[in-house]
């Protein structure tokens, strides 16, 4: 691979509204993560919710699509210049070779639940339900490609946590097969209950805020967040302080549908693919931003994987202590994440790390570091063993 | 233009009990019953696996299966792209009525079961492949998401791709508002030249505007229609002819694939 530019991310976490806010909250070593009002937990759960979602209603020619998970996605659009960006891109390509390719993992199942609480006596769901442009996984996808005005290939990635990541790569081939000029690569996550409860029937949500890569961690905590961005080549016109997608690395488990390899095999793998298709080295990496959600076995297996792979050097970080665990959105909040530590030569810490497990290896950042680096790792992996590894830079 | 070879094919679907057993109905020389579907237990899953497993898994598997053996390729060094319209509806039906009532409890294995990408995991784990694997969803528009993607990964890796599309109808009430139609289910293994088993070849052209699609033989139409992933039976239909011929899959009502599809002896 040679030669993606990547516009300004637009962004929105539990941390605020905007690059600018999230990097902020970074640099101030501000976690989001809250005790959960969304929804009741037989357990004392963190969540890091986005507060200003439930006045966002879609109305008018988008009410058809409103649901929490769409609400973000529009709040997330509105940031950053976003929407201007895309504005440019059409001008410039035309809406046909303009590509969608966006990642989620529950769409908007919320409106689903919802409904099934609403159900009428002969347990029909309620009429004013739309099951396609909610809760279904391209209801996102549907959402954006209209609200954008775009007419270029599209679909939703759906691999549970590593989705918004592997769009990226998706994207790029869109690109190089000479699908599309350009692409809107992101997604977008939100807090439901299929969610906080099913990682609670797995046994893997935290009490209290997640403490990633600690010797006490205890499990996740669940966020939400939305993320955008526009791939393209990579042309003169972008300066050399664009950032770049340099590589992706894709590879599967085939070891268990929830749990790691426990050695990190399959992201072993994805991260050497990344570094292949960038043509560089390890040591070429100066920061990685790890998928680190706190659970015992998946911190102890990426260690293992980074630690065989880059040696106690490369510092690294997991911001699920910012932002909670946003799921599907996880994969492009952490590519925002590396393009903010390339743009303003800051690597972020991990609020509620404490003591780094001591059987770990790698160079765990508890606190945040400045440091200039021009090449950034994002790894993300999800159920199903299903795992991607994104390597940014900057264009010099 | 994308062009890739075929080399197997897997096919479950309402009296389409395989894709060998299928080939004279779809090639019009029989007569379509559409009995129910009847999809074969996988081999591939040990017994514990093979309980767990929602019948979205089970179908994928059974077709991913059928057209690996065809193509005599080793799955475990295959990358896949899984696309279904939808997830397990029967899987997210139980999670969402535990979810309605106290005590809301859910099973750890339901959860893991209702990702998208659960059939994508139970197949690398089945097989043991550990390549690129991805899971879409274009809602009706689904098989012609995979097949472009499965195409582009051709192109840009070199390597075979098998793409497995899927769909099974919801349980009441969702299937009031997604009336998926019926229980299909479509494998092909895909790859760059032509090999000693590829049979076909398509070449696929995505155009601007409205695109009319090609429809299926008559008996087959509703099919095509009721059910997302039975969007390919027009692609099935020339190949199981073993005919040279133009064909369009419609892609979001503002887009086409224009595939041409030739036989080609294997090599």
């Amino acid at each position: 691979m040679s030669g993606f530019a990547l516009s300004d991310f637009a962004l929105v976490t539990g941390l605020g509204a905007g690059t600018q806010a999230n990097f902020a909250a970074l640099r101030e070593g501000r976690s989001a993560l809250a005790p959960c009002r969304f929804d009741a937990l037989p357990l004392d759960a963190y969540t890091a919710e986005v507060p200003e979602l439930d006045a966002l209603p879609l109305t008018g020619e988008w009410a058809a699509f409103d649901c929490r998970n769409n609400r973000l996605a529009a709040f997330a659009m509105a940031q950053d210049g976003f929407l201007d960006i895309v504005a440019a891109a059409k001008s410039r390509y035309g809406a046909a070779r303009i590509g969608v390719f966006l990642g989620t993992s529950t769409s908007g199942i919320l409106q689903t639940e919802t409904a099934y609480c609403n159900r009428a006596p002969d347990g029909q769901l309620p009429t004013s339900f739309d099951y396609g442009r909610t809760h279904n996984t391209y209801a996102l996808g549907h959402f954006v490609r209209d609200y954008l005005g775009l007419h270029g290939p599209a679909f939703v990635v759906s691999t549970a946590c590593a989705a918004t990541s592997k769009v990226f790569a998706s994207a790029a081939r869109m690109i190089a097969a000479g699908l599309c000029d350009a692409a809107i690569v992101g997604g977008a996550d939100t807090l439901c209950a299929t969610t906080l409860f099913g990682f609670h029937a797995l046994g893997v949500m935290a009490e209290g805020p997640c403490r990633p890569f600690d010797a006490a961690r205890n499990g996740i905590s669940i966020g939400e967040a939305a993320g955008f961005a526009l791939l393209e080549r990579a042309g003169p016109q972008h300066g050399s302080e664009i950032i770049m997608l340099l590589g992706t690395g894709e590879s599967s488990d085939a070891y268990h549908m929830s749990s790691p390899h426990p050695e990190g095999a399959g992201a072993r793998r994805a991260m050497e693919l990344a570094l292949a298709e960038a043509k560089l080295k390890p040591s070429d990496i100066g920061y990685i931003n790890l998928h680190g959600t706190a659970t015992l076995a998946g911190d102890a297996a990426e260690d293992c994987a980074i630690s065989n792979l880059f040696g106690n050097r490369v510092p690294c970080s997991s911001s699920k202590g910012f932002t909670g665990h946003t799921l599907g959105a996880s994969g492009v909040v952490g590519a925002a994440f590396c393009a903010l530590a390339l743009r303003h030569g800051f690597l972020p810490g991990s609020p509620h790390t404490q003591n780094v497990d001591p059987n770990f290896r790698g160079n765990y950042l508890r606190t945040g570091k400045v440091a200039r680096i021009t090449r950034a790792m994002s790894n993300a992996f999800g159920f199903g063993g299903v795992n991607c590894s994104l390597v940014l830079g900057l264009a010099t | 233009m994308m062009r890739v070879y075929v080399e197997g094919i897997g096919l479950f679907g309402p009296g389409l009990d395989g894709w060998a057993q299928s080939v004279p109905v779809l090639a019009g020389a029989t007569a379509y019953n559409p009995a129910p579907a009847n999809v074969p237990a996988s081999s591939l899953l040990p017994g514990a696996e093979r309980r767990r497993a929602p019948q979205t898994v089970k179908l994928a598997l059974a077709a991913g299966t059928e057209a690996f053996a065809a193509s005599g390729r080793n799955p475990a060094a295959t990358a896949t792209v899984f696309t279904s319209s939808g997830g397990d509806g029967q899987t997210i039906h139980d999670i969402l009525t535990a979810l309605a009532a106290p005590p809301r409890e859910l099973s750890p294995t339901r959860f893991h079961n209702s990702v998208h990408n659960a059939a994508a995991g139970y197949w690398s784990i089945a097989t043991g492949a550990t390549l690129a694997s991805t899971s879409l969803c274009a809602h009706d528009d689904s098989f012609a998401a995979g097949l472009l993607e499965a195409m582009a990964q051709v192109a840009s890796t070199g390597d075979a791709v098998a793409l497995i599309a899927y769909d099974v109808p919801y349980p009441a009430p969702l299937f009031a508002v997604r009336p998926v139609g019926a229980v299909f289910g479509v494998a092909l293994v895909l790859c760059m030249q032509a090999t000693a088993t590829s049979f076909a070849r398509i070449e696929l052209t995505l155009t601007p505007g409205v695109a009319k699609p090609t429809n299926a033989a008559p008996g087959l139409e509703e099919l095509r229609q009721s059910t997302p992933a039975a969007r390919c039976l027009p692609l099935l239909e020339v190949l199981a002819k073993a005919a040279s011929k133009e064909i369009t899959l419609s892609y979001f009502g503002d887009m086409g694939l224009r595939l041409n599809v030739t036989p080609c002896p294997p090599i």
